[in-house]
Protein backbone atom coordinates (compact mmCIF):
# COMPACT_ATOMS: atom_id res chain seq x y z
CA UNK A 1 0.00 0.00 0.00
CA UNK A 2 1.53 3.20 -1.45
CA UNK A 3 1.62 5.98 1.63
CA UNK A 4 1.92 9.74 1.65
CA UNK A 5 3.21 11.71 4.57
CA UNK A 6 2.04 15.04 4.67
CA UNK A 7 1.61 18.02 7.67
CA UNK A 8 -1.59 19.42 8.66
CA UNK A 9 -1.19 22.36 11.26
CA UNK A 10 1.71 20.82 12.20
CA UNK A 11 0.44 17.19 12.98
CA UNK A 12 3.01 15.13 10.70
CA UNK A 13 0.46 12.04 9.18
CA UNK A 14 0.50 9.52 7.09
CA UNK A 15 -2.04 8.44 4.68
CA UNK A 16 -2.95 5.70 2.05
CA UNK A 17 -2.70 7.08 -1.15
CA UNK A 18 -5.40 8.39 -3.12
CA UNK A 19 -7.35 10.22 0.12
CA UNK A 20 -8.02 13.22 0.41
CA UNK A 21 -6.87 16.08 2.42
CA UNK A 22 -9.93 15.68 4.69
CA UNK A 23 -9.76 11.90 5.42
CA UNK A 24 -5.94 13.00 6.34
CA UNK A 25 -7.35 15.57 8.50
CA UNK A 26 -9.58 13.04 10.62
CA UNK A 27 -7.05 10.94 10.75
CA UNK A 28 -4.64 13.92 12.39
CA UNK A 29 -7.58 14.69 14.38
CA UNK A 30 -7.62 18.00 13.01
CA UNK A 31 -11.09 19.45 12.83
CA UNK A 32 -12.30 20.90 9.34
CA UNK A 33 -15.90 22.44 9.25
CA UNK A 34 -17.84 20.71 5.90
CA UNK A 35 -21.42 20.83 4.88
CA UNK A 36 -21.70 19.39 1.45
CA UNK A 37 -19.55 16.21 2.59
CA UNK A 38 -21.45 13.35 3.99
CA UNK A 39 -19.79 9.91 4.58
CA UNK A 40 -21.30 7.22 2.57
CA UNK A 41 -21.67 9.00 -0.88
CA UNK A 42 -18.90 10.58 -3.09
CA UNK A 43 -17.57 13.84 -2.60
CA UNK A 44 -18.18 16.66 -5.08
CA UNK A 45 -17.02 20.20 -3.30
CA UNK A 46 -20.23 22.07 -3.65
CA UNK A 47 -20.40 23.97 -0.17
CA UNK A 48 -16.83 25.80 0.03
CA UNK A 49 -16.52 25.13 3.89
CA UNK A 50 -13.70 22.94 3.87
CA UNK A 51 -11.37 24.96 2.11
CA UNK A 52 -7.52 24.88 3.35
CA UNK A 53 -4.15 26.76 2.75
CA UNK A 54 -1.02 24.78 1.40
CA UNK A 55 2.22 25.99 1.45
CA UNK A 56 3.59 26.72 -2.33
CA UNK A 57 0.23 27.56 -3.83
CA UNK A 58 -1.89 30.87 -3.96
CA UNK A 59 -5.14 29.04 -4.26
CA UNK A 60 -7.80 27.75 -1.33
CA UNK A 61 -8.03 23.84 -1.53
CA UNK A 62 -10.98 22.30 -0.86
CA UNK A 63 -9.96 19.37 1.61
CA UNK A 64 -12.74 17.25 0.29
CA UNK A 65 -12.10 16.77 -3.30
CA UNK A 66 -8.15 17.18 -3.33
CA UNK A 67 -6.11 14.57 -3.17
CA UNK A 68 -3.60 14.47 -0.13
CA UNK A 69 0.19 14.15 -1.54
CA UNK A 70 3.58 13.22 -0.42
CA UNK A 71 4.96 16.18 1.23
CA UNK A 72 2.16 19.04 1.52
CA UNK A 73 1.89 21.44 4.44
CA UNK A 74 -1.35 22.24 5.13
CA UNK A 75 -3.22 24.88 7.05
CA UNK A 76 -6.68 24.98 8.34
CA UNK A 77 -7.31 27.82 10.65
CA UNK A 78 -5.33 30.74 9.36
CA UNK A 79 -6.93 34.16 9.41
CA UNK A 80 -7.40 34.23 5.88
CA UNK A 81 -9.70 30.91 6.13
CA UNK A 82 -11.49 32.10 8.95
CA UNK A 83 -12.41 34.63 7.26
CA UNK A 84 -13.37 33.63 4.08
CA UNK A 85 -15.42 30.61 5.71
CA UNK A 86 -17.56 32.98 7.82
CA UNK A 87 -18.18 34.64 4.53
CA UNK A 88 -19.49 31.79 2.66
CA UNK A 89 -21.40 31.12 5.52
CA UNK A 90 -22.75 34.27 5.13
CA UNK A 91 -24.05 33.95 1.79
CA UNK A 92 -25.38 30.82 2.40
CA UNK A 93 -27.93 32.45 5.00
CA UNK A 94 -27.85 35.75 2.49
CA UNK A 95 -29.25 33.85 -0.49
CA UNK A 96 -32.20 31.50 0.75
CA UNK A 97 -35.04 32.21 2.93
CA UNK A 98 -33.66 31.09 6.81
CA UNK A 99 -36.27 31.24 9.62
CA UNK A 100 -34.49 29.40 12.27
CA UNK A 101 -36.98 30.29 14.78
CA UNK A 102 -39.94 28.43 13.05
CA UNK A 103 -37.71 25.87 11.15
CA UNK A 104 -37.96 21.85 11.78
CA UNK A 105 -34.89 21.69 12.24
CA UNK A 106 -33.65 24.58 14.79
CA UNK A 107 -31.60 22.98 16.89
CA UNK A 108 -30.19 20.19 14.80
CA UNK A 109 -29.52 22.12 11.79
CA UNK A 110 -25.78 22.15 10.41
CA UNK A 111 -25.65 24.72 8.85
CA UNK A 112 -26.48 26.41 12.28
CA UNK A 113 -23.74 24.75 13.77
CA UNK A 114 -21.20 26.10 11.20
CA UNK A 115 -22.59 29.28 11.80
CA UNK A 116 -21.64 29.11 15.52
CA UNK A 117 -18.18 27.52 14.69
CA UNK A 118 -17.38 30.27 12.62
CA UNK A 119 -18.42 33.10 14.81
CA UNK A 120 -21.13 34.32 12.47
CA UNK A 121 -23.23 36.52 15.13
CA UNK A 122 -24.92 38.51 12.10
CA UNK A 123 -25.01 38.76 8.34
CA UNK A 124 -22.87 41.74 6.31
CA UNK A 125 -24.19 40.40 3.19
CA UNK A 126 -28.17 41.59 2.23
CA UNK A 127 -30.70 38.78 1.91
CA UNK A 128 -31.48 38.41 -1.00
CA UNK A 129 -35.57 36.91 -0.21
CA UNK A 130 -36.08 34.81 -2.97
CA UNK A 131 -39.37 33.54 -4.10
CA UNK A 132 -38.85 30.24 -3.67
CA UNK A 133 -41.58 27.50 -3.02
CA UNK A 134 -42.60 24.26 -1.48
CA UNK A 135 -43.06 20.90 -2.58
CA UNK A 136 -45.55 18.75 -0.38
CA UNK A 137 -46.97 16.33 -2.56
CA UNK A 138 -45.22 13.44 -1.53
CA UNK A 139 -47.18 11.38 1.12
CA UNK A 140 -45.06 11.31 3.58
CA UNK A 141 -42.35 13.91 3.09
CA UNK A 142 -41.46 17.38 2.44
CA UNK A 143 -39.14 19.44 0.58
CA UNK A 144 -38.67 23.61 1.24
CA UNK A 145 -36.49 25.16 -1.05
CA UNK A 146 -36.29 27.76 0.80
CA UNK A 147 -34.04 26.33 3.63
CA UNK A 148 -31.95 24.39 0.54
CA UNK A 149 -28.61 25.38 0.47
CA UNK A 150 -27.90 23.28 -2.98
CA UNK A 151 -25.46 20.92 -1.01
CA UNK A 152 -26.73 18.07 -3.24
CA UNK A 153 -26.43 15.58 -0.32
CA UNK A 154 -29.54 14.42 -1.15
CA UNK A 155 -29.00 14.02 -5.18
CA UNK A 156 -25.89 11.48 -4.01
CA UNK A 157 -27.93 9.42 -1.09
CA UNK A 158 -31.08 8.90 -3.72
CA UNK A 159 -28.21 7.80 -6.34
CA UNK A 160 -25.90 6.56 -4.67
CA UNK A 161 -27.63 4.62 -1.39
CA UNK A 162 -31.10 3.86 -2.64
CA UNK A 163 -30.17 3.35 -6.04
CA UNK A 164 -33.32 5.66 -7.20
CA UNK A 165 -32.01 8.63 -8.32
CA UNK A 166 -35.47 11.09 -8.03
CA UNK A 167 -33.10 14.34 -7.66
CA UNK A 168 -31.15 16.32 -9.67
CA UNK A 169 -29.93 19.54 -10.27
CA UNK A 170 -32.03 22.50 -11.89
CA UNK A 171 -31.66 25.93 -13.74
CA UNK A 172 -28.42 27.57 -13.03
CA UNK A 173 -26.31 29.97 -10.93
CA UNK A 174 -28.68 31.71 -8.21
CA UNK A 175 -31.61 30.34 -9.76
CA UNK A 176 -31.03 26.31 -9.17
CA UNK A 177 -33.06 24.35 -7.55
CA UNK A 178 -33.51 20.74 -6.41
CA UNK A 179 -35.53 18.79 -8.98
CA UNK A 180 -37.49 15.74 -8.21
CA UNK A 181 -37.91 13.45 -11.37
CA UNK A 182 -38.37 15.25 -14.83
CA UNK A 183 -39.17 18.87 -12.65
CA UNK A 184 -42.25 16.60 -11.44
CA UNK A 185 -44.71 17.11 -8.31
CA UNK A 186 -42.25 14.45 -5.66
CA UNK A 187 -45.85 12.79 -4.85
CA UNK A 188 -45.74 12.54 -8.91
CA UNK A 189 -42.27 10.61 -9.52
CA UNK A 190 -42.09 6.53 -9.38
CA UNK A 191 -38.75 5.79 -8.94
CA UNK A 192 -39.61 7.53 -5.21
CA UNK A 193 -39.09 4.06 -2.83
CA UNK A 194 -39.84 6.30 -0.51
CA UNK A 195 -37.41 5.18 1.81
CA UNK A 196 -36.65 8.42 3.90
CA UNK A 197 -32.88 8.44 3.21
CA UNK A 198 -32.68 11.82 1.50
CA UNK A 199 -34.75 13.16 4.79
CA UNK A 200 -31.73 11.99 6.89
CA UNK A 201 -29.11 13.45 4.63
CA UNK A 202 -30.16 16.56 4.72
CA UNK A 203 -28.17 18.75 6.90
CA UNK A 204 -30.91 21.38 6.87
CA UNK A 205 -34.73 21.74 7.71
CA UNK A 206 -35.25 21.50 3.34
CA UNK A 207 -36.17 18.18 3.74
CA UNK A 208 -38.67 16.60 6.27
CA UNK A 209 -40.79 13.96 7.38
CA UNK A 210 -44.60 15.59 7.18
CA UNK A 211 -46.19 16.37 10.39
CA UNK A 212 -42.66 17.97 12.06
CA UNK A 213 -42.99 21.38 13.25
CA UNK A 214 -40.80 23.58 14.95
CA UNK A 215 -37.25 21.83 16.04
CA UNK A 216 -38.58 18.43 15.71
CA UNK A 217 -36.95 16.93 13.00
CA UNK A 218 -34.01 15.19 13.87
CA UNK A 219 -31.93 13.74 11.26
CA UNK A 220 -29.75 10.27 11.16
CA UNK A 221 -26.79 11.45 9.72
CA UNK A 222 -24.75 8.51 10.46
CA UNK A 223 -26.88 6.51 8.81
CA UNK A 224 -25.50 6.51 5.22
CA UNK A 225 -21.88 5.82 6.70
CA UNK A 226 -23.30 2.98 8.41
CA UNK A 227 -25.26 1.74 5.61
CA UNK A 228 -22.21 1.77 2.86
CA UNK A 229 -20.12 0.17 5.61
CA UNK A 230 -22.45 -2.28 6.02
CA UNK A 231 -22.64 -3.03 2.68
CA UNK A 232 -19.15 -3.03 1.60
CA UNK A 233 -17.91 -4.95 4.90
CA UNK A 234 -20.50 -6.84 5.82
CA UNK A 235 -21.37 -5.17 9.10
CA UNK A 236 -24.58 -5.18 10.43
CA UNK A 237 -24.94 -3.50 13.42
CA UNK A 238 -23.71 -0.20 14.93
CA UNK B 1 -18.93 56.39 38.72
CA UNK B 2 -22.45 58.08 37.58
CA UNK B 3 -25.17 55.03 36.73
CA UNK B 4 -25.33 53.62 33.22
CA UNK B 5 -27.93 54.80 31.18
CA UNK B 6 -29.88 51.70 30.08
CA UNK B 7 -32.94 52.01 27.40
CA UNK B 8 -34.72 49.46 25.62
CA UNK B 9 -36.69 49.88 22.36
CA UNK B 10 -38.97 47.69 20.47
CA UNK B 11 -39.58 47.90 17.12
CA UNK B 12 -40.84 45.31 14.23
CA UNK B 13 -40.81 42.27 17.16
CA UNK B 14 -43.31 40.74 18.95
CA UNK B 15 -42.10 41.69 22.44
CA UNK B 16 -40.57 38.23 23.14
CA UNK B 17 -36.88 39.26 23.49
CA UNK B 18 -38.48 41.42 26.22
CA UNK B 19 -40.51 38.77 27.73
CA UNK B 20 -37.30 37.09 27.81
CA UNK B 21 -35.75 39.95 29.51
CA UNK B 22 -38.35 39.75 32.19
CA UNK B 23 -37.12 36.21 32.20
CA UNK B 24 -34.02 37.41 34.20
CA UNK B 25 -36.11 37.38 37.34
CA UNK B 26 -33.75 38.30 40.52
CA UNK B 27 -31.00 39.48 38.03
CA UNK B 28 -33.23 42.17 37.75
CA UNK B 29 -32.95 43.58 40.53
CA UNK B 30 -29.13 43.54 40.84
CA UNK B 31 -29.44 45.44 37.57
CA UNK B 32 -31.84 48.02 38.90
CA UNK B 33 -29.25 48.77 41.71
CA UNK B 34 -26.74 49.46 38.06
CA UNK B 35 -28.62 51.19 35.75
CA UNK B 36 -30.95 53.67 35.45
CA UNK B 37 -33.36 52.91 33.02
CA UNK B 38 -34.01 55.98 30.74
CA UNK B 39 -36.36 54.58 28.14
CA UNK B 40 -38.40 51.01 27.65
CA UNK B 41 -41.59 49.98 27.00
CA UNK B 42 -41.50 47.51 30.21
CA UNK B 43 -39.33 49.72 32.46
CA UNK B 44 -40.65 53.14 31.67
CA UNK B 45 -43.95 55.32 31.07
CA UNK B 46 -41.73 57.99 28.44
CA UNK B 47 -42.42 58.63 25.38
CA UNK B 48 -39.30 60.47 24.27
CA UNK B 49 -35.92 58.46 23.39
CA UNK B 50 -33.48 60.71 25.98
CA UNK B 51 -30.25 61.77 24.84
CA UNK B 52 -26.63 60.37 26.48
CA UNK B 53 -27.91 56.82 26.60
CA UNK B 54 -24.88 54.64 27.68
CA UNK B 55 -26.42 51.17 26.13
CA UNK B 56 -29.99 50.27 24.51
CA UNK B 57 -31.15 46.94 23.39
CA UNK B 58 -32.92 47.53 19.87
CA UNK B 59 -35.56 44.37 19.75
CA UNK B 60 -37.34 44.09 16.24
CA UNK B 61 -36.48 44.85 12.62
CA UNK B 62 -36.95 48.29 10.35
CA UNK B 63 -40.52 47.43 8.83
CA UNK B 64 -42.32 50.93 8.79
CA UNK B 65 -41.61 54.43 9.10
CA UNK B 66 -41.64 54.26 12.68
CA UNK B 67 -39.36 51.92 13.22
CA UNK B 68 -36.71 53.33 11.17
CA UNK B 69 -37.47 57.27 12.73
CA UNK B 70 -36.97 55.88 15.74
CA UNK B 71 -33.35 53.62 14.55
CA UNK B 72 -32.18 56.64 13.78
CA UNK B 73 -32.19 58.27 16.72
CA UNK B 74 -31.18 56.10 19.08
CA UNK B 75 -28.26 55.70 17.35
CA UNK B 76 -27.55 59.28 17.00
CA UNK B 77 -28.07 59.40 21.49
CA UNK B 78 -26.72 55.83 22.30
CA UNK B 79 -23.23 54.98 22.92
CA UNK B 80 -23.81 51.03 22.26
CA UNK B 81 -26.28 49.71 20.79
CA UNK B 82 -27.24 45.83 20.76
CA UNK B 83 -29.20 43.99 18.31
CA UNK B 84 -31.63 41.74 20.43
CA UNK B 85 -32.49 38.98 18.87
CA UNK B 86 -33.43 37.42 15.45
CA UNK B 87 -35.68 40.02 14.43
CA UNK B 88 -33.22 42.61 15.15
CA UNK B 89 -30.02 40.25 13.33
CA UNK B 90 -31.73 38.78 10.65
CA UNK B 91 -35.25 40.41 10.18
CA UNK B 92 -36.76 37.04 11.16
CA UNK B 93 -40.58 36.30 11.03
CA UNK B 94 -41.10 39.83 9.99
CA UNK B 95 -39.06 39.82 7.00
CA UNK B 96 -41.13 36.85 5.43
CA UNK B 97 -43.04 39.33 3.94
CA UNK B 98 -39.74 40.24 1.66
CA UNK B 99 -39.98 36.66 -0.17
CA UNK B 100 -43.77 38.15 -1.54
CA UNK B 101 -41.78 41.02 -3.74
CA UNK B 102 -38.96 43.27 -1.87
CA UNK B 103 -39.68 45.88 -4.24
CA UNK B 104 -42.90 47.30 -2.16
CA UNK B 105 -44.89 46.57 0.39
CA UNK B 106 -47.96 46.05 -1.63
CA UNK B 107 -48.60 42.27 -1.88
CA UNK B 108 -48.75 42.11 1.53
CA UNK B 109 -51.14 44.38 2.24
CA UNK B 110 -53.40 43.38 -0.70
CA UNK B 111 -52.93 39.93 0.87
CA UNK B 112 -54.05 40.61 4.31
CA UNK B 113 -56.37 43.47 3.67
CA UNK B 114 -58.10 42.58 0.07
CA UNK B 115 -57.83 38.92 -0.44
CA UNK B 116 -58.56 38.21 3.26
CA UNK B 117 -60.67 40.30 4.25
CA UNK B 118 -64.37 38.66 5.30
CA UNK B 119 -66.08 42.48 4.37
CA UNK B 120 -65.44 45.75 3.25
CA UNK B 121 -61.86 44.93 1.87
CA UNK B 122 -60.04 48.38 2.22
CA UNK B 123 -56.13 49.03 2.57
CA UNK B 124 -55.50 51.03 5.60
CA UNK B 125 -54.85 54.56 5.31
CA UNK B 126 -54.58 56.83 7.80
CA UNK B 127 -51.27 59.00 7.16
CA UNK B 128 -49.80 60.59 9.89
CA UNK B 129 -51.31 57.79 12.20
CA UNK B 130 -50.89 54.33 11.26
CA UNK B 131 -46.79 54.38 9.89
CA UNK B 132 -46.61 53.53 6.14
CA UNK B 133 -45.06 50.17 5.88
CA UNK B 134 -41.16 50.47 4.39
CA UNK B 135 -40.46 48.74 0.99
CA UNK B 136 -38.40 46.02 2.40
CA UNK B 137 -38.14 44.84 6.13
CA UNK B 138 -34.39 45.17 6.90
CA UNK B 139 -31.96 43.65 9.81
CA UNK B 140 -31.26 46.85 12.12
CA UNK B 141 -27.94 46.85 10.50
CA UNK B 142 -29.00 47.51 7.67
CA UNK B 143 -30.06 51.02 8.56
CA UNK B 144 -27.58 52.08 11.23
CA UNK B 145 -23.92 51.04 12.67
CA UNK B 146 -24.62 48.24 15.80
CA UNK B 147 -22.23 47.62 18.02
CA UNK B 148 -23.10 43.84 19.50
CA UNK B 149 -24.88 41.52 17.80
CA UNK B 150 -27.10 39.25 20.22
CA UNK B 151 -29.20 36.61 17.97
CA UNK B 152 -32.04 34.09 19.02
CA UNK B 153 -35.60 33.69 19.20
CA UNK B 154 -35.59 35.06 21.65
CA UNK B 155 -32.48 34.95 23.45
CA UNK B 156 -32.56 33.11 26.37
CA UNK B 157 -32.34 34.84 29.88
CA UNK B 158 -29.25 33.47 30.38
CA UNK B 159 -27.75 34.73 27.23
CA UNK B 160 -28.89 38.22 27.81
CA UNK B 161 -27.42 38.20 31.10
CA UNK B 162 -23.91 37.31 29.68
CA UNK B 163 -23.86 39.89 27.14
CA UNK B 164 -24.97 42.53 29.95
CA UNK B 165 -22.68 41.77 32.76
CA UNK B 166 -19.14 42.30 31.00
CA UNK B 167 -20.63 45.43 29.56
CA UNK B 168 -21.85 47.29 33.08
CA UNK B 169 -18.31 46.21 34.59
CA UNK B 170 -17.19 48.17 31.09
CA UNK B 171 -15.82 45.29 29.06
CA UNK B 172 -16.85 44.21 25.74
CA UNK B 173 -19.18 40.47 25.56
CA UNK B 174 -17.35 37.47 23.63
CA UNK B 175 -20.39 37.08 21.63
CA UNK B 176 -19.07 33.67 20.36
CA UNK B 177 -19.92 29.67 20.81
CA UNK B 178 -23.47 28.34 20.96
CA UNK B 179 -24.49 29.62 24.17
CA UNK B 180 -23.69 33.06 22.99
CA UNK B 181 -24.97 33.39 18.50
CA UNK B 182 -26.95 30.25 17.54
CA UNK B 183 -29.99 31.77 15.93
CA UNK B 184 -33.39 30.40 16.17
S1 LIG C 1 -32.35 25.09 7.73
FE1 LIG C 1 -31.08 25.52 9.53
S2 LIG C 1 -30.28 27.58 9.16
FE2 LIG C 1 -32.01 27.29 7.77
S3 LIG C 1 -33.81 28.07 8.88
FE3 LIG C 1 -33.67 25.87 9.34
S4 LIG C 1 -32.50 25.78 11.26
FE4 LIG C 1 -32.16 27.81 10.39
S1 LIG D 1 -37.26 8.93 -0.12
FE1 LIG D 1 -35.56 7.65 -0.84
S2 LIG D 1 -36.07 7.14 -2.94
FE2 LIG D 1 -37.40 8.85 -2.36
S3 LIG D 1 -36.30 10.66 -2.99
FE3 LIG D 1 -35.68 10.31 -0.89
S4 LIG D 1 -33.84 9.03 -1.03
FE4 LIG D 1 -34.83 8.98 -3.01
S1 LIG E 1 -32.60 19.57 -0.07
FE1 LIG E 1 -31.20 19.34 1.68
S2 LIG E 1 -29.77 17.73 1.05
FE2 LIG E 1 -30.80 18.43 -0.81
S3 LIG E 1 -29.43 19.99 -1.65
FE3 LIG E 1 -30.95 21.05 -0.39
S4 LIG E 1 -29.99 21.23 1.62
FE4 LIG E 1 -28.83 19.70 0.50
S1 LIG F 1 -17.23 19.88 2.42
FE1 LIG F 1 -15.70 20.28 0.95
S2 LIG F 1 -16.66 21.64 -0.41
FE2 LIG F 1 -18.28 21.11 0.98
Amino acid sequence: MAVNTLTIDGKEIAIEAGKTILDAAKEAGVPIPTLCHMEGVHDVGACRLCIVEAEGTPKLLPACVTAATEGMVIHTQTEKLQNYRRMTVELIFAEGNHVCSICVANGNCELQDVAVDVGMDHSRFSYRFPDRGCDLSHSQFGIDHNRCIMCTRCVRVCDEVEGAHVWDVGSRGPDCFIVAGLDQPWGEVDACTSCGKCVDACPTGAIFHKGETTGEKEGDRGKMAFLTTAREKQEWTR
Amino acid sequence: MDKIKFATVWLAGCSGCHMSFLDLDEFLIELAGLVDVVFSPIGTDLKDYPEGVDVCLVEGAIANEENLELALEIRRKTKTLISFGDCAVTANVPAMRNMMGNKTAAPVLERAYIELADEKPHLPNAPGIVPELLDRVLPVHEVIPIDIFMPGCPPSADRIRATLEPLLQGKTPEMVGREMIKFG
